[in-house]
């Protein structure tokens, strides 16, 4: 059946209004279904071709919005349609078989989130203080699976400048009825000897076992070491990416800032980088839908996945 | 079977030992001799062991096996004391045992057929079982070489037994078949490495061949020689010249008649290596690359015609320096960068690296170790070569790596280690003692103005000189490993292996 070739503009929009119309969907998520749609549409000869189409429009999705799940999530689907794409002669097949893969991963990984959040809401006693690190969903459906076990505890979230994301996630907990309380970013230091543990959510995991996520996070990771508290990350595993930064200048400039600002602005010193990383030396542990991983664990599983 | 070699023992060992000095290698029939002497006794030891724990159980069951051999054994024992070249002497242990029980068999009355066989059988079952957790007569410490019930025992090297007697002399044995020499250590050993070799390099141990020697290929000589001399040091241009040597033999050799090649190369070149190894000891890499070359030479058909094999063979072989590449390539693609290069005492191997560095156009600063603190504020990265990676993470290289690390970590300096894959190892090692090599002590000695200090260091007797070549860095210090397969962590090491393996 032939579908009308898809275009940049379209691509773009069909994206957005993805995310527009499901605000729970990861961006990853979204993505991969309009990657999905082009790979339906696409109108190419051959699998080279189909390959360099399919990495100009994970390009193109960068664009339009620069976290590292887009890229992330983009490479892995790449990855896993093209494991079989040499068995069939025939183009069309190969393709189809192609699409059946892609809707098998996009199955896959919407149910990522409910499998970490049944991992995690374990590690959360009763009568336990959480501390949290500006708006994460991932984060929210932990704290939402262990509020419906019947599990009474506290969160503090930080207001997470310059967008106030935290306020967004207290509203958000207040509706599921958790006491929360907001504080500021400069507070975490005297915070830190009320909480038992830090949950933070992942834009990106990388090689190394770090993390890379809303500013800020590499401060909370200082502090809850040097008062021992445990800190645990929260990342579905469509965000392990190919990185390996060895301290927070290494982490490229497209992923730093949102895309409109990479677009709009000439000079990125003057900017705010909306990220940084944290070592894994910080983190305690990992829960993701592979299971509930150490920092160095990581490495063995992106062998496993990209490899 | 056990006993017919017995009656020409000592002849024997005449023409042997005949042979073994006119430099002839043993013919095949000499070595079958051999081979069932070392059989017979290596019974006889471990009947003497046995007769020590289970003297005590039952006299009885002993008795009526041993009197056969039991008259021989004691021919053997004063026998074997002057001819100390061939005969294994017993563990000490047990010849006072030797002694005692000799008279007592003689005393008991003879016993009927069916008796005596299920005696053998309940002392059989009690020897199996004495021996499953490790009996008191296998060693305190060492690892006596055990039969095949307990094949999950590992042994530890024998490199690092330097200081037990019996593994000392199993090696003497190994190399005299071998028609090797023995290289012996030299001057005082500090207490925590006396477990370690410690040789000389003004002794070379091609002092001690004899002429002409046909048993040791002459490239392989040569080689030996520029390892223990130094010619040739740094662990990928050891294994380059290794492999290139093994090319050579190759070339040479030729199948004798009625044997296949696919074997007989491996156990010509068995000697090779204990020769290279006496002339010191191989590294990991050096391990990995004769491992795969058994493998291809083991996995070669027997159909295959010898010219055809040995084309074969030769081009599987065709396919620090690795950290000086990475950084004139690095200076090629026009980056701006300096390169600080650190040396130590006693090789100042940093000298040839500066040279090349500086030849290609870099601007490099030169410090020795102890001005390390002083330069690392100025510094954004460290890159390091290593000798090997531990299975567990560790990374064993040049002594003063873990040094550099060290300081590095506390100045939040990244440091990264550059290693091809074929240096990882599957062992396993938490410190620098287990496990090392002792250069020339006489390395240490420093002539200025004329003056030597240390000239006469042996003469003191409570002072020692300490030549560490190897030193192990733990992960913790080591941010990234940048190998031919990419950019790992530490801990992937054993990840790597697992890949590997399953490719092979």
């Amino acid at each position: 059946m032939e579908w009308p070739k898809m275009t940049t503009l379209r691509l773009v929009e069909y994206f957005r209004t993805q995310v527009r119309q499901d605000p729970e969907v990861p961006s990853a998520v979204a993505a991969i279904r309009t990657l999905l749609e082009f790979l339906k549409r696409d109108q190419s000869e051959t699998i080279l071709g189909l390959r360099e189409n399919l990495t100009q429009t994970i390009r193109r999705l960068e664009e339009a919005d620069s976290s590292v799940a887009v890229s992330s999530g983009g490479e892995l689907f790449l990855r896993f349609i093209s494991l079989t794409s040499l068995e069939h002669p025939d183009l069309s097949q190969c393709k189809k078989v192609m699409v059946e893969r892609g809707e098998l991963f996009l199955k896959k990984i919407s149910l990522s989130r409910s499998k970490v959040a049944k991992l995690c809401h374990t590690f959360i006693k009763d009568g336990a203080k959480i501390l949290t690190h500006s708006s994460s969903r991932v984060v929210l459906k932990v704290l939402e699976s262990a509020a419906a076990d019947k599990k009474r505890f506290t969160v503090y979230v930080t207001e997470s400048q310059p967008d106030s994301a935290g306020r967004q996630m207290a509203d958000k907990l207040q509706n599921l009825n958790i006491p929360v309380t907001v504080v500021l970013d400069a507070a975490v230091g005297y915070i830190m000897e009320k909480v038992d543990l830090v949950i933070v959510g992942a834009e990106g995991v990388v090689e190394s076992g770090g993390i890379i996520n809303k500013i800020g996070t590499y401060q909370l990771a200082v502090c809850s070491k040097a008062h021992n508290k445990p800190f645990y990350v929260v990342a579905e595993s469509f965000k392990f990416v190919r990185l390996y930064p060895l301290n927070q200048q290494d982490v490229p400039e497209r992923f730093k800032y949102k895309a409109d600002t990479l677009k709009a602005v000439e000079d990125l010193a003057e900017e705010h980088p909306m990220i940084d990383y944290t070592p894994p030396s910080l983190i305690t542990l990992l829960f993701t839908d592979l299971g509930v991983l150490t920092p160095s664990a990581v490495s063995d599983e992106l062998i496993k996945l990209y490899l | 079977m056990a006993d017919c070699g017995e009656p020409d023992g000592p002849g024997n060992k005449d023409d042997i030992t005949r042979s073994k000095n006119e430099g002839k290698e043993l013919t095949k029939e000499e070595k079958q001799r051999l081979r069932k002497q070392k059989k017979h006794q290596k019974k006889q030891k471990e009947r003497k062991n046995e007769k020590g724990p289970s003297e005590t159980e039952k006299d009885k069951t002993p008795v009526s096996l041993l009197p056969p051999p039991q008259p021989v054994a004691t021919q053997k024992a004063p026998s074997a004391l002057p001819a100390p070249a061939s005969a294994p002497i017993p563990v000490p242990a047990s010849a006072p045992f030797h002694s005692s029980p000799a008279p007592s068999p003689a005393d008991k009355p003879a016993k009927s057929k069916a008796e005596l066989k299920a005696e053998r059988r309940a002392r059989q079952e009690t020897d199996r079982a004495a021996k499953q957790p490790g009996s008191s007569s296998s060693g305190i410490k060492t690892k006596v070489p055990l039969s095949e019930l307990n094949p999950v025992v590992k042994r530890l090297p024998e490199h690092v037994q330097v200081d037990d007697p019996a593994v000392v002399k199993r090696l003497a044995k190994k190399l005299e078949r071998q028609q090797i020499p023995l290289r012996s250590d030299y001057g005082y050993k500090v207490s925590l490495f006396s477990h370690l070799h410690q040789y000389s390099r003004k002794a070379p141990l091609t002092q001690l061949l004899s002429i002409p020697s046909t048993v040791i290929h002459p490239s392989i000589v040569r080689l030996g020689l520029q390892y223990s001399q130094g010619i040739v040091a740094g662990s990928n241009a050891r294994s380059v010249a290794l492999l290139h040597a093994f090319k050579q033999v190759i070339r040479d050799y030729t199948t004798p008649p009625n044997e296949e090649l696919s074997r007989d190369l491996v156990n010509k070149l068995k000697p090779y290596i204990s020769f290279l190894n006496q002339c010191r000891p191989l590294s990991a890499s050096m391990g990995n690359a004769i491992k795969y070359i058994k493998k291809e030479i083991s996995n070669i058909p027997s159909q295959c015609k010898e010219e055809e094999a040995k084309t074969k063979l030769l081009t599987c072989i065709d396919r620090s320096s690795l950290v000086n590449n990475i950084l004139c390539e690095a200076f090629e693609k026009s980056r701006k960068f300096r390169v600080i290069v650190v040396d130590s005492r006693p090789r100042l191997e940093g000298r040839e690296a500066l040279r090349r560095l500086v030849q290609r156009g870099i601007s490099c600063t030169y410090v020795l170790i102890s001005a390390l603190s002083y330069i690392l504020p100025e510094v954004s990265k460290v890159f390091l070569g290593a000798h090997a990676l531990l299975a567990n993470g560790y990374v064993m290289s040049r002594v003063g790596t873990s040094q550099i690390a060290l300081v590095a970590r506390t100045y939040n300096v990244p440091v990264l280690v550059c290693c091809e894959t074929y240096k990882f190892c599957e062992r396993v090692q938490t410190d620098s003692f287990v496990s090392n090599e002792l250069d020339d002590p006489d390395d240490l000695m420093v002539t200025r103005k004329g003056k030597t200090q240390l000239e006469n260091w042996q003469d003191v007797s409570s002072l020692g000189l300490l030549n560490l070549v190897y030193d192990v860095t733990p992960p913790d210090f080591v941010d990234l490993v940048i190998t031919d397969l990419g950019m790992i962590p530490c801990t992937s090491v054993p990840v790597v292996l697992r890949v590997k393996n399953l490719d092979q």
